[in-house]
């Protein structure tokens, strides 16, 4: 009627007591019963089998077959072509550049990731936390590329008012650097005694004509009243046209515009104020000879000059935008980009992978060396990843077959544009045969190079699973 | 009566997870595992001066996890706030300074959203895709994985091996064959063109944990029930299937969680009416930038159910994940 209880009942086995008697388990009287008990188990078995194999067969491996035979002919299907998808594969640009970038992925993801996950596995089991914090980093393996996608579109965003990862690096990049003074502000041009002149570099200079022991007044103007630094003094006009002393040039740097309107251009006026924080040079020859930065008025002196004639020049570096941060998404970081957001979701998969790999190891060799007055980083190398290889190797495996395979990451993440900068071949893939490209010959050669890519994982598979039932 | 070349630890009990049958040596630890020792138990004769530089490393890592911490739920963080904010707020300042104004958040993109019947409609089918498939795939593959465990027939292991070996093929090889043959079936485009497509590709890793899990159930049990005259359906059903429990849970939460959060296959087989969240939302990606109200609450949408899942069910999705490492 039903299973008889076990002698050793798993938990669940559902053993209800049961009275039937052995009806079918007789032995088998003679040659003919047995021969029909044996087909009538091969037919049971056919029929538990039935729709996976029929699934598997049709679906799975019939297809194989097919985009094999398929890669063998034109975009059309209708020519025979031989390997020439194959040749066209590493000839074509955009597919070259996918194969490339799938290379860049196996060559730097898996190891980046087998190395991150034993790192924070082998720290986490230092930690009281460590469910926790497994748990949060295990989290993203839950959630969708194409989520994962938006949520580092968002992050990567190039604006630093927007993207966080820009606001992190414009804030250190200013700790480290001075930000540009006045973004846009341009030297005040044929106006005035010392008219400045816009150089091929975005710097604006005087004529090559001033001694040491002048006193010059710089304009400037294009400074948004709103852009004066709140400090800014009002200018006032040099005492005469050689007050300066031995060696020294001097002068004001001004905004020579005048509030409330009124003033002429190339001179100080009532009311317009000096711009402060601005770099000053002293050039001749084209070299900067010495330089300085104005004061709250405007002021400068650069001293130490000998003989002349020198221009005075602001450079560049006072009207240049303000860093902007990282161009994630640009053609040249695309990949690694995304490749950070790849590691954003599959760190925590190596790392409990590892952890558990660790909480197996046997504790006594570890204290024992311990014992013996290794330090940690000794037993680290000595010990835990030796003993850990398997472990890792399992990992890293997985992982180079889940990178060859990547998709739709690559696809949410990379703006239109560098879509090409970007591609891989799983990508490729899908645009040579669905998406736009309608050549289902290449696109059936691709398919087919990604199904050899993960033959030596196959030939694993079977190994570790043969190995694991003798 | 031979069960062909499984001769594993039979007295393992059954019901310890998953992962005790996963093929990794790392797997069968995590289900062992449990038990975690503090390192450092006999240190009592190290001098102040070690336990001084021992103190700073422990607080070193302290650190150094915390910010990893940090760093990996900000991504998130950054996700949640921009789908709580207005599209002007969106454009006009990053989401963090809604940390320090929480007035901006407001959960009106999230009612635009509601009320988009597109999206609606993309959100059921992915039920419509999701569920059905882990139903086929866990029944499908317990079938097999029983007749590969328990049942004879000639050819048995090498046909278990091609199945191992179909472990690691690529979707990619699948989708241009299938396409065509569901396009000669009429399924192209629809739900169930897609659920096959799925199922199909979920079966071989499936089989293979089921297979492995039922081959851990000691053989005296499965004798016992065939002595006393039950059929084999029988003992699938009332003693395979209730044994296998904890396996079955792994694959169907694995399984559940792939085909939610599939974008390729769907983006093939599933046409306008047919297509789940993420090929909705990622045909908003073109305008990324200026729709953010709609794909920030959109894909929070989509990842909330998998990360409902994932916290309900954490251990067994962990083990079907590690279970399923080089897949």
């Amino acid at each position: 009627m039903s299973a008889e209880a076990p002698a050793v009942p798993p938990a669940k086995a559902g053993g209800t007591p049961g009275g039937a008697s052995p009806s079918r388990g007789a032995p088998a009287r003679g040659d003919d019963p047995r021969r029909r008990a044996a087909r009538r188990r091969r037919l049971v078995a056919a029929a538990f089998l039935l729709p996976a194999l029929l699934l598997l067969g049709a679906l799975v491996a019939y297809p194989i077959l097919f985009s094999v035979g398929r890669s063998l002919f034109d975009a059309s299907g209708t020519r025979f072509v031989g390997a020439d998808n194959y040749v066209e594969m590493f000839r074509d640009p955009t597919t070259l550049k996918a194969v490339r970038n799938t290379a860049i992925w196996v060559v730097v993801a898996p190891a980046l990731l087998t190395g991150l996950g034993l790192i924070l596995a082998v720290l986490t089991e230092k930690v009281r936390w460590a469910t926790a914090f497994k748990l949060l980093m295990f989290m993203p393996m839950a959630i969708s590329f194409l989520a994962a996608g938006i949520i580092f579109r968002i992050t990567y965003e190039q604006d630093p008012d927007r993207g966080v990862l820009n606001a992190v690096a414009v804030g250190v990049h200013d700790v480290f650097a001075d930000r540009p003074a006045y973004p846009g502000a341009r030297g005040r041009e044929d106006a005035g005694e010392t008219p400045l002149a816009r150089g091929r570099d975005g710097s604006y200079g005087t004529a090559a004509d001033l001694t040491p022991g002048r006193t010059v007044s710089l304009g400037v103007v294009g400074v948004p009243p709103k852009e004066v630094p709140s400090g800014a003094e009002p200018a006032t006009a040099p005492e005469g046209s050689s007050g300066a002393g031995d060696g020294v040039l001097a002068g004001t740097v001004y905004l020579d515009f005048t509030p409330g309107g009124g003033g002429e251009p190339g001179r100080i006026d009532p009311g317009e104020r000096g711009l402060p924080g601005m770099t000053v040079q002293a050039v001749r020859d084209g070299k900067a000879v010495g330089g300085a930065t104005t004061a709250a008025d405007g002021s400068f002196r650069i001293t130490g000059l000998d003989g002349g004639p020198y221009a005075l020049r602001l450079p560049a570096s006072n009207f240049a935008e303000p860093y902007g941060g990282i161009s994630w998404l640009g053609p040249a970081l695309v990949t690694p980009a995304i490749i950070g957001a790849y590691l954003w979701i599959w760190t925590g998969f190596s790392m409990v992978l590892i952890g558990a790999g660790l909480a197996a190891m046997p504790r006594d060799v570890l204290e024992a060396a311990r014992m013996d007055g290794a330090n940690e980083w000794q037993i680290f190398r000595r010990i835990t990843v030796p003993l850990l290889a398997p472990v890792l190797t399992v990992v890293f495996v997985t992982l180079v077959i889940n990178v060859m395979k990547v998709f739709d990451l690559v696809y949410i993440i990379a703006p239109g544009p560098v879509l090409q900068d970007a591609n891989v071949l799983a990508m490729q893939m899908w645009l040579v045969s669905f998406g736009g490209g309608n050549n289902q010959g290449l696109g059936s050669a691709i398919g087919v190079l990604l199904l050899l890519l993960v033959v030596p994982a196959m030939v694993f598979n079977i190994r570790r699973f043969r190995r694991s039932q003798s | 009566m031979t069960h062909g070349t499984v001769d594993g630890p039979v007295g393992k009990p059954a019901g310890k997870g998953a992962a005790a049958q996963a093929p990794a040596p790392a797997a069968a630890a995590a289900a062992a595992g449990a038990g975690h020792h503090p390192p450092g138990a006999g240190r009592a004769r190290r001098s102040a001066d070690a336990r001084i530089g021992a103190w700073l490393g422990r607080t070193a890592v302290q650190v150094f996890l915390v910010v990893t911490a940090l760093v990996w739920i900000t991504p998130a963080l950054g996700l949640f706030l921009s789908s709580l904010r207005s599209e002007e707020a969106n454009s006009a300042s990053g989401w963090w300074t809604a940390l320090t104004e929480p007035g901006q958040l407001s959960i009106d993109n999230y009612t635009a959203l509601l009320a988009d019947s597109g999206i609606t409609q993309a959100f059921w089918n992915t039920v419509l895709i999701s569920v059905p498939t882990t139903v086929a795939v866990v029944v499908v593959a317990a079938l097999a994985g029983y007749a590969f465990a328990w049942l004879e027939f000639p050819g048995r292991d090498w046909i278990f091996l091609v199945v191992v070996g179909l472990l690691v093929v690529p979707v990619q090889v699948g989708l241009l064959p299938v396409a065509k043959m569901l396009g000669a079936v009429g399924l192209f485009g629809t739900v169930p063109g897609v659920v096959l497509f799925h199922v199909a590709y979920g079966l071989p890793f499936a089989v293979f944990l089921l297979r492995n899990y039922f081959a851990e159930i000691p053989r005296e049990m499965l004798e016992a029930a065939r002595m006393d005259g039950g059929g084999e359906w029988r003992i699938f059903t009332r003693l395979v299937l209730p044994v296998g429990r904890p396996a079955i849970a792994s694959l169907a939460i694995f399984q559940f969680l792939w085909v939610w959060n599939d974008m390729l296959v769907a983006l093939i087989f599933a046409d306008s009416d047919s297509q789940p969240l993420t090929v909705a939302l990622q045909s908003e990606m073109r305008q990324f930038g200026s729709n953010i109200e709609i794909l920030a609450p959109g894909a929070f949408l989509s990842l909330a159910v998998p990360l409902v899942v994932f916290f309900a069910f954490q251990k067994h999705f962990v083990q079907g994940v590690m279970a399923g490492s080089v897949k």
